[in-house]
């Protein structure tokens, strides 16, 4: 099979048909070039629908509460409901092993002022765990910790660019920013990837927030994340189960949707999931028609090209070729021109997603690129695929008796 | 006449016997009839004989030496090549017992037009799997007896007829075979041609290969050892003669 002889005969056979070789090339590697960058833009557009998700936990749940819209149990409509920090224990003790972190959200406006620099900023006050659930990071100091919640500890942790406006060149870290008339120590300062106004919060413990501005116990909002090991399936029920347990809790009706009101991706990403899984099956069966239309071409210029031999391919058996010779130097060709053609149609597609890059953003399309294991698969394709356009005019091949083959005509 | 092939068969009772053919029947199926070309032939080739198998085309010569040379299967009888049963082979074997014992001269030569004429010889050695090297040298070898060492490097298109046949020898010599079988080596040459193959293929008789010569030329056959007539399927006249030598001619 590897033996040189072998190769330098059917390099032989391939040079003296040229045009016929770079034919049936031609067609399998613009299958593989149609199926490379079909398959790269499908990912492309894979990466720009992950994007919208990625500045925050993507299995997160928003849990909000609003207005009534109707009666309900003897109470009258336009009630406003009001999360509590109780609500936090609330959740967690009712669906046990499926909350990653929770966290409430408080929200109030302040002027923060260090020095003589002022600014208003919009203070967020949260639990520890509103950093795994915001991906916040850490750029110096720490986060808000669990002690800092049980001591309502008048700590902050202050954004890039609340630190660059007040505190100019110097090091926020360990300083107090004076905020509506009291001192606040600055033990952290973070960045995040969703954009200016979330470097220009102010994080705090909602404990604190919660004795300072109100003295009460309430929270504008509860973030959650699930557990991970669970299915976008199950993710919605337990969504669901949040917004049920919150209607029964307040005396709401089931079919009011004002008043409680929970959102989680975990139904955009199934539905942006179904999409893709649709556009990417469809790019699929695109892509595989190429290849075989390409598989079929070399099979097709394979027949000819023994039929063409056939009295070729008669002296070579009447000099005691034996079939599986004919076989395998059929076969060997057909791979070869598929595996060489193949992976220049692989190459050039690579190279055409590499320089189409981030220019098709426009048309959600983000870095396009084919991955190692798509590749692979390209490549054992490739080889089934030459071994299969080459197996039935090699067949004919063996089948090919001298004596027909040599008859003077 | 049955008396003349008992004494030929007695003037060669000590010499061996390269091929020996008992009864052999061959039949071919055309649509609903079926043709019988080869009504019961019964032949002993000894080895070194140069025989020259003639007959009109229908008469079965060409049937003959297509079975001789395993191109095509006997329907009954006996085939001895070598003291090898011949018989059921399968197309692995076919291949196998051409390579070793058989070489093929052709009507019209049958090179493979894109390889050089030492490609061509040597192509049989590269199915015996012999080395690179030794291929090259054999073939040269090859070449240079039927001399052509000049034209190692041509390809067929480059060559006249003759030399394309002296070609075709070298190379159904390459593979040191038992036998030589030739179907209608000068038919596609001019008289002179084909008195210089002739020549060349006396040469090689007269080193001792057994050689076959289907042929339908009178000329040519004379210049063997040995006439079969074939007519309508059976052997009707086998006779030694006088050798003429081609080298008269050219």
């Amino acid at each position: 099979m590897f033996s040189k002889d072998r190769w330098s005969e059917i390099f032989q056979a391939i040079g003296k048909n040229k045009l016929r070789t770079v034919l049936s090339g031609f067609t399998v590697a613009l299958g593989i070039l149609i199926f490379t960058v079909l398959l790269g833009m499908g990912n492309g557009l894979h990466n720009s629908f992950l994007t919208s998700f990625v500045d925050d936990a993507q299995n997160i749940i928003f849990v909000r509460t609003g207005e009534t819209s109707k009666a309900h149990k003897g109470f009258q409509e336009g009630r406003r409901l009001q999360l509590k920090s109780e609500d936090l224990a609330f959740i967690e003790d009712n669906n046990i092993g499926k909350v990653e972190y929770i966290t409430p959200r408080i929200y109030r406006g302040t002027l923060a002022r260090y020095k003589k620099e002022s600014g208003n900023y919009t203070i967020r006050a949260v639990s520890a765990d509103h950093q795994h659930l915001e991906k916040t990071i850490m750029m110096k100091g720490r986060y808000l910790n669990e002690d800092d919640v049980a001591e309502r500890s008048k700590n902050i942790v202050i954004g890039r660019l609340v630190e660059k406006d007040l505190f100019k060149n110097e090091d926020a870290l360990g300083k107090y920013l004076n905020m509506d008339g009291m001192a606040y120590k600055v033990i952290g300062v973070f960045q995040d990837s969703g954009g200016d106004n979330e470097e220009r919060l102010i994080y705090m413990s909602y404990t604190t927030v919660q004795l300072l501005f109100g003295n009460n116990d309430h929270l504008d909002q509860i973030n959650l994340s699930y557990n991970m090991a669970m299915s976008t399936d199950q993710a919605i029920a337990f969504a669901d189960k949040i917004e049920r347990d919150f209607k029964q809790k307040f005396n709401v009706a089931p079919d009011d949707q004002s008043a409680v009101r929970v959102r989680s991706f975990a139904e955009d990403i199934k539905e942006t999931m179904i999409i893709l899984g649709g556009i990417n099956l469809v790019i699929f069966i695109v892509g595989i028609g190429t290849l075989i239309s390409g598989v079929i071409g070399i099979g097709n210029i394979m027949t000819f090209a023994v039929k063409e031999r056939t009295k070729e391919l008669g002296i070579r058996k009447a000099l005691g070729a034996s079939p599986r010779s004919i076989v395998s130097m059929i076969l060997q060709e057909a791979m070869l021109i598929t595996v060489v053609a193949g992976y220049l149609g692989l190459l050039i597609g690579i190279v055409l997603l590499r320089a189409i890059g981030n220019n098709l953003e426009d048309f959600f399309i983000l870095n396009p690129y084919v991955d190692t294991g798509i590749v692979i698969f390209a490549t054992v394709t490739l080889i089934l695929a030459g071994l299969f356009a080459g197996y039935v005019p090699a067949r004919r091949a063996a089948k090919i008796k001298p004596i027909i083959a040599l008859r003077d005509e | 006449m049955e008396n003349k092939d008992a004494n030929a068969f007695t003037l060669h009772s000590n010499v061996y016997d390269m091929i020996e053919i008992k009864d052999l029947h061959k039949s071919y199926q055309m649509g609903s009839n079926s043709l019988h070309v080869l009504k019961g032939i019964d032949f002993k080739v000894a080895e070194g004989e140069l025989v020259a198998i003639m007959g009109s085309s229908g008469s079965g010569k060409s049937t003959l030496l297509n079975i001789l040379g395993m191109l095509d299967e006997l329907d009954s009888g006996e085939y001895h090549l070598d003291d090898v049963a011949i018989r059921n082979l399968n197309e692995t074997k076919a291949a196998k017992y051409r390579n070793k014992f058989l070489g093929f001269v052709f009507q019209s030569f049958n090179l493979i037009n894109y390889k050089s004429a030492l490609e061509n010889v040597a192509l049989p050695l590269y199915y015996q799997k012999k080395k690179r090297k030794a291929r090259q040298k054999k073939a040269l070898e090859y070449l240079d007896k039927v001399g052509l060492a000049d034209w190692a490097t041509h390809l067929p298109s480059e060559l006249s007829g003759g030399q394309k046949q002296r070609v075709a020898i070298a190379r159904a010599l390459a593979a040191e075979p038992k036998v030589l079988l030739a179907d209608e080596p000068t038919g596609a040459l001019d008289s002179t041609t084909s008195y210089e193959v002739m020549d060349i293929i006396q040469a090689i008789n007269d080193e001792g290969k057994t050689i076959l010569v289907v042929t339908h030329e009178e000329d040519i056959a004379h210049m063997c050892k040995r006439i079969v007539h074939l007519k309508d399927g059976v052997i009707v006249e086998d006779k030694k003669i006088e050798q003429v030598r081609a080298s008269n001619y050219v």
